[in-house]
């Protein structure tokens, strides 16, 4: 699937930046460590926007475009942050044939995002997942570590509703 | 050198140690086709059209990276190959944007090729998934269209090897497709405009932005006067697009073709040349003597320019501030040339026809208009122009041979080397030699800056100094030289670097070779034999001796280096960002 870029302002602190120079020093110049910083910086920032892996990339001498093919190319890499709430829903086997993709369309119609996105007030973001091992609640969304199980879409509004008011 | 025997086709081999499938079968005039391989640069085994049976092996392998082994027995050619390649074509097919009558590359396409070679008698065998690509018209000198992109990876791996790296391959499965970080268009990383993934493009994918229109609009127009100017490297490649030999010097036809266009006057870059030799001989022996900053690097190279202001903008200074040949041509044109001919410049269409896509960012650079007009106001590529020539109706090969106009079709051997590795050194030592001396110079060859190398060195004792200069081409080996200049470690007092490897000759301008010849001809060679040959038979060698240029400082610039002379024929440049 195409990633979307995420267009919310960088927030990134002083201190962050800090902690990823510091991993890019441990590497020494070796190039081949780029997945290991790319996992560390998203650790950190939780995500890898422009201005994360612009760092990298001066950081190590790698060209910016390969980052970011590397980042477009693996599943683990998030080009959008993550919400104050990841409403991760999971579209494994058993959740997708008991209607899955219809509550993973309710939220993002709800939320007016798409998968991989954010809200533009930092509250939610979404995710499609693979199984998360409750199949037997199919179908499944987990919002943080809440799991909620036997979903149907017209339940999605008054979940949501519970974390905005959080 | 160590070899081994093994069989292809049944033909017995014997091929150096260490090659490949793809070589060794070459030794016996077979040439397996490939698409995504090139030669040192892009050997990723990919593309999988070059597939061949190998006695003994599981499955197809791939000849272009394969090793080559003792006792091995090869088919290149069965049933079972050609399958393959052709079940490859069409799968390659089934994302492909196939309306070839209106691509750029019709009959010049890889892609076109193989399929008829390997008989795909139906384009539409597969359906594939076909996600739409907008145009990414957003740079000055080219176009790409990713719905005609085969993902070979062969414009990586040049952009790679230019040492810029700016496209690289995002996303995966059907979304993968050529682009930059964060999907930027062209115009806002730091490309440098070079075009060398355009000459390594074996589709339509890349191609530069046609600015034929503009000229023929110009020319129809009665109220423009015209004036085209060739560079020293087109009348060794515009051959090649009529189906002449590598290494033709076709300058009579060529400019018997440019007044057939009608373009009103046809003069030579190659004054030009001479006149940035005279304006940057005179810089050099300046900056030695008066100690301004060595090494100077010359400026003749848009694409070097503009990889200078990105990737090492604190190194600017030691840029030469001449304009580039093409620039301080139009300068003059509408300049003392309007002057003379008492056409006033507003009227003036001047087109420079360039082995270069950097070209068209030049000419559109700030201060490049110090007569009040634009220097040059189009620049065409070697493509451009044999596509204006093709739709004229002109039959190339049949023209008869024409000179130049005078006065600024004028020039000397040392303008025509211009188009090669180390032509600019040689041409500036020539004069520069002979002014600091004062003495007239033995040999006119200073051979150790010919050649193909990417970076070549000499030195050389004019008066009482050691002259330390360095020839490089292609970024990749300018970089090598420029982070010694950085670091203070270098021993050069002038350097030349060209954007290209080869040098123009090689620029992203010209026409289009495919694979096969980058990979196993010495296109930079050859191409650069026949300016050699031009400049060993000029009456005239040295841009000094130049009459026209003569005429020029005489009756308007005074010396070189004047107040004039830097008004019109010197810039200034501007460190630039990596991203916008």
């Amino acid at each position: 699937m195409l990633k979307k870029i995420s267009k919310l302002p960088f927030s990134g602190t002083p201190e962050q930046e800090a902690r990823l120079q510091a991993v890019i020093a441990e590497c020494s110049g070796d190039k081949s460590l780029l997945m290991h910083v790319m996992q560390q910086a998203q650790g950190i920032y939780g995500y890898l926007p422009f201005e994360v892996q612009a760092i990298i990339a001066d950081g190590m001498d790698i060209p910016l475009e390969h980052i970011y093919g590397v980042s477009t190319f693996y599943a683990q890499f998030a080009l959008a942050p993550k919400g104050k709430y990841n409403v991760s829903v999971c579209l494994g086997t058993a959740c997708y044939v008991k209607g899955a993709q219809d509550v993973l369309e309710k939220v993002m119609d709800e939320l007016k995002i798409g998968s991989g996105e954010c809200t533009s007030d930092g509250l939610f973001s979404i995710e499609a997942c693979r199984c998360i091992g409750a199949c037997g609640l199919a179908p499944v969304m987990m919002i943080n570590d809440d799991v909620y199980g036997n979903l149907s879409p017209a339940q999605i509004p008054g979940i949501l509703e519970k974390y905005r008011n959080n | 050198m160590e070899t081994i025997n093994l069989k292809i086709n049944n033909l017995a081999v014997s091929a150096p140690k260490g090659s490949t499938i793809l070589e060794a079968a070459r030794l016996i005039g077979i040439e397996i086709p490939t698409l995504c391989y090139l030669k040192e640069i892009n050997e990723i085994g990919a593309c999988r059209i070059c597939m061949v049976e190998v006695k003994g092996a599981r499955s197809l392998v791939t000849a272009c990276v394969f090793p080559a082994s003792e006792g091995m027995e090869v088919f290149t050619n069965t049933e079972k190959v050609r399958k393959s390649r052709k079940l490859t074509l069409e799968l390659i097919l089934s994302t492909h944007d196939r309306r070839c009558l209106s691509c750029v590359r019709s009959g010049n396409c890889e892609l076109q090729k193989l399929c008829k070679e390997f008989g795909v008698d139906d384009e539409q065998h597969f359906e594939g998934e076909n996600p739409r690509y907008e145009f990414d018209d957003s740079a000055a000198h080219m176009v790409r269209d990713n719905n005609r992109c085969i993902l070979c990876r062969r414009c990586i791996a040049a952009c790679k090897m230019q040492d810029c790296a700016v496209i690289g391959a995002n996303a995966r499965g059907f979304n993968t497709h050529i682009g930059s970080a964060f999907e930027k268009d062209l115009a806002d990383v730091s490309c440098v405009s070079c075009g060398q993934c355009i000459v390594h493009c074996p589709t339509g994918a890349l191609s530069e932005k046609d600015d034929s229109d503009k000229v023929l609009a110009a020319i129809n127009d009665p109220n423009k006067v015209v004036i085209v100017h060739t560079a020293p490297s087109i009348r060794a490649t515009l051959g090649e697009a009529f189906g002449l030999p590598l290494g033709t010097n076709v300058q009579g036809k060529m400019v018997a073709a440019l007044r057939r266009l009608g373009f009103n006057k046809v003069f030579d870059t190659d004054f030009g040349a001479d006149l940035t030799i005279m304006e940057e001989a005179n810089e050099f022996i300046s900056r030695v003597t008066n100690g301004g900053v060595l090494p100077m690097i010359t400026s003749c190279s848009p694409g070097w320019v503009k990889y200078c202001e990105h990737y090492f903008p604190q190194l600017l200074p030691h840029l030469s501030s001449c304009k580039s040949p093409q620039q301080m041509f139009g300068a003059i044109i509408k300049s003392w040339y309007a002057q003379k001919e008492g056409i006033n410049p507003a009227d003036i269409v001047c087109v420079g026809i360039m082995p270069c896509t950097a070209k068209k960012f030049e000419n559109k650079r700030d201060h490049q208009n110090a007569t009040g007009y634009p220097d040059v106001d189009i620049a065409l590529t070697t493509r451009e122009l044999a596509r204006m020539i093709d739709s004229a109706g002109i039959y190339f090969k049949h023209l008869p041979d024409e000179q130049f106009d005078n006065p600024l079709g004028e020039s000397s051997g040392a303008g025509v080397i211009f188009g090669a590795t180390g032509g600019v050194m040689e041409a500036a030592l020539r004069t520069a030699v002979e002014t600091l001396t004062g003495e007239a110079l033995h040999s006119l060859d200073f051979t150790e800056v010919r050649g193909t190398k990417g970076i070549k060195e000499a030195s050389y004792t004019v008066g009482d100094l050691t002259v330390n200069v360095c020839a490089a081409s292609g970024l990749e080996n300018a970089r090598k030289v420029l982070e010694e200049i950085a670091a203070g470690t270098s021993k050069y007092h002038f350097v030349e670097i060209m954007a290209c490897p080869g040098g123009c000759v090689n620029g992203g301008g010209q026409p289009v070779q495919h694979a096969v010849v980058r990979n196993f001809v010495d296109l930079r060679g050859a191409r650069a034999k026949a300016l050699y040959e031009a400049d060993a038979a000029a009456p005239i060698r040295k841009s000094h001796d130049n009459p026209a240029i003569k005429q020029l400082y005489a009756e308007f610039l005074g010396e070189p280096g004047s107040h004039k002379a830097h008004e019109l024929l010197h810039t200034s440049y501007a460190p630039r960002p990596k991203y916008k």
